[in-house]
């Protein structure tokens, strides 16, 4: 970004490669945390029960 | 780039979960366990419970309890199943895994499955801060991610062992996600905030959800000794340590070998 004016490309290179990058991050971040919510947090009694001793073992609220 | 974080996630989770269950097998698992006998009435509330705790403590090291049925106490709260003495579900029949190989296998799953989701929030937390990532960096970030997802709600929200009281689910999973949330939030002020009263804010975020409270039982006095919950939440912030740890050098170990 410091020598914005003499090279775009390198630029425009660098944008498109962090774009990319948050891009993955926010799709991981989003993902984790549904997969997080769905075997910790799920009020299924079929979903819960499967994933009981989980729950417990890593402190969620789980009764 | 998708492969790599995805890729160094599941990874790291697929190994994390693994090991974790081995650790669970002579932790925390036979105390949920021998928890789960007193919740179902199995064993003389007013007598021995002393005795019975250090026979759990030899049994951790040796064998697992063998029979033991998922159920929960009526000290819980409403919305899912429950079982009677006689393990057999009440409302809505829900199935449930047997004892045994059968409940450890979905156990397995189930740590798999957390471990992926925890180091896909790792793996991006390295891309967005960018830089050099290794194992060793990665232990670090893990200590945030025990941070907020132990060490904060369970200051409020202590580890529940099967049979504890305790408040309505649906407003202790609220509250345990707010603080996780203002744990983390409160975390990166404080450690990328460039300007103290980032810093200062970043502390005030982390301590909200303590002002505010965890939500708590009205009563208290479950069925399980208070040395055996005592024991359980000791050892599952401990083995939640353990797993953070090997969770952080894997992701941060994967992150860097995989390519983008």
């Amino acid at each position: 970004m410091k020598t914005r004016n003499k090279t775009t490309t390198a630029d425009q290179a660098y944008l498109a490669n962090r774009t990319q990058t948050l891009a993955a991050a926010l799709a991981a971040a989003v993902f984790g945390s549904f997969l997080f919510l769905a075997v910790g947090f799920a009020h299924s009694a079929t979903v819960h029960n499967a994933t009981h001793d989980a729950r417990h073992a890593f402190a969620l609220p789980c009764h | 780039m998708f492969r790599k974080l995805f890729g160094a996630a599941f990874a790291a989770g697929i190994i994390a979960g693994l090991l974790i269950t081995g650790v669970q097998q002579v932790t925390t698992t036979p105390l949920i366990l021998h928890a789960e006998e007193y919740e179902n009435g199995g064993h003389d509330h007013a007598a021995a419970s002393r005795s019975d705790y250090i026979i759990i403590q030899t049994k951790v090291f040796s064998t697992l309890p063998e029979k033991l049925i998922l159920a929960h106490s009526s000290s819980g709260t409403a919305g899912h199943d429950h079982a009677d003495d006689e393990g057999q579900d009440h409302d809505d029949h829900a199935w449930a895994p047997e004892d045994g190989l059968e409940r450890t296998l979905y156990t397995v799953g189930a740590n798999i499955a957390m471990g992926i989701a925890f180091a896909l929030m790792l793996t991006a937390a390295f891309a967005v801060h960018g830089g050099e990532m290794d194992g060793r960096r990665g232990i670090l970030w893990a200590m945030g991610g025990f941070a907020m997802f132990t060490l904060g709600p369970n200051l409020g929200l202590p580890p529940e062992v099967p049979g504890s009281m305790a408040a309505e689910l649906g407003a202790r999973q609220m509250w345990w996600l707010g603080c996780a949330a203002a744990t983390g939030i409160g975390l990166c002020l404080m450690v990328f905030g460039r300007k103290i009263s980032l810093v200062v804010l970043g502390i005030l975020i982390l301590i909200a959800p303590h002002v505010i409270g965890a939500p708590q039982p009205e009563t208290i006095g479950g069925s399980v000794p208070p040395e055996l919950a005592g024991h359980f939440a000791a050892a599952s912030i401990v083995v939640a340590a353990v797993f953070w740890a090997m969770l952080g050098w894997l992701s941060g170990t994967f992150y860097k070998r995989f390519e983008a």
